[in-house]
């Protein structure tokens, strides 16, 4: 990625520390009497009046910002092939709906009757849910992902109180997310790890012997983070609830079956979707996000509040719950992800949206054909929407993943995730999703076989990239050793 | 094929060719039948005119600030937002971007994140801030649980003013339950502040932290130097927690104080109310402790050629790292949330930011006043104990039922506590800010006037 930005652009603060009496934005006046602080506040906790910062203009304040974004790559500027994130296309329409007032104004305590509109919307993403995953409950609460896991292994635990049992272990592959261990660690569990079986499935024998009474659950990603499907995913439910346990199941990689199967019928008792990924809210810079978590029959009575109900007199919000495990952050959700969401659902459609995993598939199969000679691939299994390639081959030069990442800077791509999942060593994990044209998934792949021809023959140029980007290689290991977190005025 | 789909119908036919396959379903051969379906039972696509139409129509019933004059706050206030904010926030290079593991291709979101820091340590005169986490609620579980693993998990007892948030309570416990932390909740005195007798009696040698909102749900602002005193006669942790971000512009926020923590909610600057998110958790602390912070951090560093740059820092105290050991279970920030505030922030200035608190306090002042210098048979819950934008009123009838006689009226006149409170069952929380006109003003206390 080549910068377009022409200058370095300061911070704000630097920019003329001093400087007062602009305005980025007039601010209305109030034409009642004014009230000064001093006659109605203690003096002990009222802040003197010095500016904190500066003032700037409007024009200077967008100019600011507009260099700043010219110093990013993003979904809109290429393929951006991280595995595991899955960064499709954000359709426009997803903002234009966003943006209505009906829906940004409306305020969380506002009475049932007077935002109908909003609460019909959950519902119906609800049911649409309900439909993609073929499980009778959901909820629309968590904030992301991680959060999401965090809710359905709560619920799990009240679930096995409500047993009068109190187990202490959650099974967790090696190859899950490092975001399944610690849900499980915060939800008052102790995470126990099962390793894969050659094909990078779970090993059903060392399943068998791990899942005893003190198991409550088993969290499993499906597809797994090797892009590989869970073939033996029913015998594994069925083995987990003949001892008692529940599966919990990390929707993260969702998007690759959307359509095609049901997780209700392989046997999860809960399952997260993150809605950033596989129904194309945006990324945001690294959120927001929303973590909607669907649930088994077992475990309806569990569900968090505030939720939607529809009633005979159109919908209504409840607030209480006598099972329930209760509120897991302020108010019902964030609404305007989830608006977004419903948008995008709607505006594909049941036919679009299977055609959606369909394409994400095939993108990945031809990704893994086209770079299969140049880089290895550990797992032959076959591939659904994510394949992990490693730099085993690369190595021998003295090229490592994260090099090949940088270099992929140089051509314009974002890189694939690296490292992860930790069962393959140097990995490279790459997720094309079903956004881009052929014409992209083909310059990627002619960039990454470049770069394996480069490694062979000028490994220097690639150990040393990038070269084309707004800064060079940064020094990581340096931030985190000589801690600077904020601006600091030196005057 | 659909317009969000980048392979075509004769695109899909070559692709398949090209892996030797003769339909799409070979693919999915792998998935045992028991679990596959052939179509969701889902409705067609729609085009993006009636996708228009129908959510339009959908808002038609909803009712909100934009129409009406709204006194709604309990931690969602209607501030102004520049045209300016959404403008930066709808630039593809920010929003469709993901979390800046690659800083190279990454310093417009990291220099932003970094400017967020420094704000947002400026108005809490902390040491340190993090680039976000999910929202106030949350951010008071973090800070509780901060304060456990800072004192080395072997003080279980939380103390917590009931005039924090009842929601963010309520979050508390959802956590707190699983962890074996005890909540010890103390009362309010008849004034609507915190009773310090009560605070110092629930205050034990086992005490992590000590947690007060101010100004409080009440809109009552607290008396900070009490309870940090409090809390650090015995080695616990002070945690301030803010609803209402703006009145730190005016109001000295726990850092003045020695405390430990602040944190809570940011939406005041310039997010969307949006039916209660996506919003914008804040956490900042000393520089010593932050190594036990949770949540995203961005740092200041070197690229190669010795130029300055960001990147993301302490990532090892993280999930997607540290595993079953992380500092918290947050795994995303609120990127985009940060930024909307970094703009807000800066677009409204250091002159501009008090004087916009000043514009706040005066309209909430000068209504308090009228309320009961015209005789509307309204008073306010605490006349004698300070407050900033928002403020408790009692009065010939209850909350709730004034709150739905103005509603029919046209006028969102604020919240009842009535769901919550069991102290002032018949209160009505009232918020006022710059979006509420002196027109506004009038149109509440006639309808107050007229429906009691």
């Amino acid at each position: 990625m080549k910068r377009r930005a022409h200058r370095d652009e300061p911070l704000f603060f630097e920019r003329n520390p001093k400087r007062r009496g602009r305005q980025g934005i007039l601010l209305p006046t109030f034409d009642g009497p004014s009230t000064q602080p001093a006659s109605v506040l203690p003096a002990e906790v009222l802040l003197d009046d010095r500016p904190l910062w500066p003032d700037i203009s409007e024009m200077d304040l967008v100019t600011h910002f507009h260099r700043l974004s010219q110093l990013n790559y993003a979904v809109d500027e290429g393929l951006y092939p991280l595995g595991s994130c899955t960064m499709k296309y954000n359709p426009r329409i997803n903002e234009a709906v966003a943006g209505l007032s009906a829906f940004n104004a409306a305020h969380p305590l506002q009475p049932d009757h007077q935002v109908q509109g909003v609460l019909e919307v959950m519902w119906e993403l609800e049911e649409t849910l309900k439909t993609i995953t073929g499980m009778p409950g959901v909820t629309l609460q968590p904030a992301a992902g991680a959060h999401g896991e965090l809710a359905g292994i709560l619920m799990i635990r009240k679930a096995l109180e409500a047993r009068g049992e109190s187990r202490e272990i959650i099974l967790v592959p090696d190859s899950a997310h490092g975001t399944n261990p610690a849900t499980a660690a915060f939800a008052g569990f102790r995470a126990v790890e099962i390793p894969s079986g050659p094909d990078g499935t779970v090993d059903l024998q060392a399943l068998d012997t791990a899942m005893n009474e003190n198991v409550a659950a088993v969290m499993l990603t499906v597809p797994n983070t090797l892009g590989v499907f869970e073939h033996r995913i029913v015998e594994i439910a069925e083995l987990v609830h003949s001892r008692g346990g529940f599966v919990y199941m990390d929707g993260a990689n969702l998007n690759a079956f959307v359509g095609r199967a049901l997780p209700g019928l392989m046997g999860a008792d809960a399952m997260h979707i993150n809605l950033h990924k596989t129904f194309s809210t945006p990324h945001g810079g690294g959120g927001p996000g929303a973590g909607p978590v669907t649930v088994s029959e077992a475990l309806l009575p569990y569900l968090p509040v505030p939720r939607v109900v529809k009633t005979d007199d159109g919908f209504s919000m409840l607030w209480s719950g006598e099972n329930s495990i209760g509120s897991l952050r302020g108010f019902s959700g964030s609404f305007l992800i989830l608006l977004r969401a419903l948008v995008y659902m709607r505006g594909m459609g049941g036919d679009g949206l299977r055609e959606m995993s369909e394409t994400g598939v095939l993108f990945a199969n031809i990704i893994r054909k086209r770079l299969e000679g140049a880089y290895h691939l550990q797992y032959d299994t076959p591939t659904m929407h994510e394949v992990v390639f490693d730099d085993s081959e690369q190595v021998k030069n003295g090229v490592h993943n994260t090099d090949i990442a940088k270099r992929l800077l140089d051509y314009g791509f974002h890189p694939p995730t690296m490292s992860f999942p930790l069962v393959v060593h140097g990995a490279l994990m790459i997720e094309p999703t079903e956004s881009f044209g052929p014409e992209e998934i083909d310059a990627f792949c002619e960039a990454m076989l470049a770069i394996a021809k480069e490694a062979e023959e000028t490994p220097d140029l690639v150990r040393a990239a990038p070269h084309e980007t707004p800064v060079k290689r940064i020094d990581e290991v340096r931030a985190a050793r000589n801690l600077k977190v904020r601006f600091v005025d030196e005057a | 094929m659909h317009p969000w789909i980048g392979a075509g119908s004769e695109d899909r036919q070559d692709l398949l060719h090209e892996l030797g396959l003769e339909t799409i379903d070979q693919l999915f051969a792998r998935l045992p039948e028991s679990v596959c379906i052939d179509h969701l039972d889902l409705p067609p696509a729609q085009d993006e005119i009636s996708l228009r139409r129908a959510f339009f129509d959908l808002g038609l019933n909803t009712t909100t600030a934009a129409r009406e004059p709204s006194f709604f706050g309990a931690g969602v206030y209607n501030h102004i937002r520049p045209a300016a904010v959404d403008a930066v926030l709808s630039r593809a290079e920010f929003f469709t971007s993901y979390t800046p593991y690659q800083p190279e291709i990454s310093q417009g979101t990291l220099q932003a994140l970094f400017e967020f820091q420094t704000l947002m340590t400026r108005l809490t005169c902390m040491e340190v801030s993090n680039a976000s986490l999910y929202d106030g609620a949350t951010a008071v579980v973090e800070a509780v649980l901060f304060a456990f693993r800072v004192l080395r998990l072997k003080r279980p007892r939380v103390v917590i003013a009931d005039t924090v948030h009842p929601i963010y309570r309520s979050v508390l416990d959802t956590y707190a339950d699983p962890t074996g932390l005890e909540i010890v909740t103390v009362p309010a005195g008849p004034d609507g502040r915190l009773d310090i007798e009560a605070l110092e009696a629930a205050i034990t040698d086992d005490t992590c932290c000590v947690a007060v909102q101010s100004p409080n749900f009440l809109g009552v602002v607290e008396d900070l130097p009490v309870v940090a005193q409090a809390a650090h006669r015995v080695g616990a942790l002070a945690v301030h927690v803010v609803t209402e971000a703006l009145s730190m512009a005016l109001l000295r926020a726990g850092g003045h104080f020695a405390f430990d923590v602040v944190c809570g909610e940011a939406q005041s600057f310039g997010v969307a109310p949006g039916y209660g998110g996506p919003h914008l958790g804040f956490f900042t602390c000393k520089e010593k402790t932050i190594r036990q912070m949770p949540g995203r951090l961005c740092g200041e560093t070197v690229d190669s050629e010795g130029n300055r740059a960001f990147c993301l820092t302490l990532s090892t105290r993280e999930q997607h790292i540290r595993r079953a050991k992380a500092t918290s279970n947050i795994c995303t920030n609120q990127g985009l949330m940060a930024l909307a505030a970094t703009v807000w922030l800066e677009a409204i200035g250091g002159s501009g930011l008090r004087r916009l608190a000043e514009d706040n306090l005066s309209r909430a002042h000068d209504l308090a006043r009228r309320l009961v210098d015209e005789d509307t048979g309204w008073r306010l819950a605490f006349p004698d104990s300070p407050f900033f934008n928002e403020f408790l009123i009692q009065g010939p009838i209850g909350g709730t039922e004034i709150a739905r006689k103005a509603a029919e009226a046209g006028i969102l006149a604020g919240i009842p506590v009535a769901r919550w409170s069991t102290r002032w069952p018949d209160g009505l929380l009232i918020a006022v800010t710059e979006q509420n006109s002196s027109a506004d003003l009038d149109a509440l206390i006639e309808t107050l006037r007229v429906a009691s």
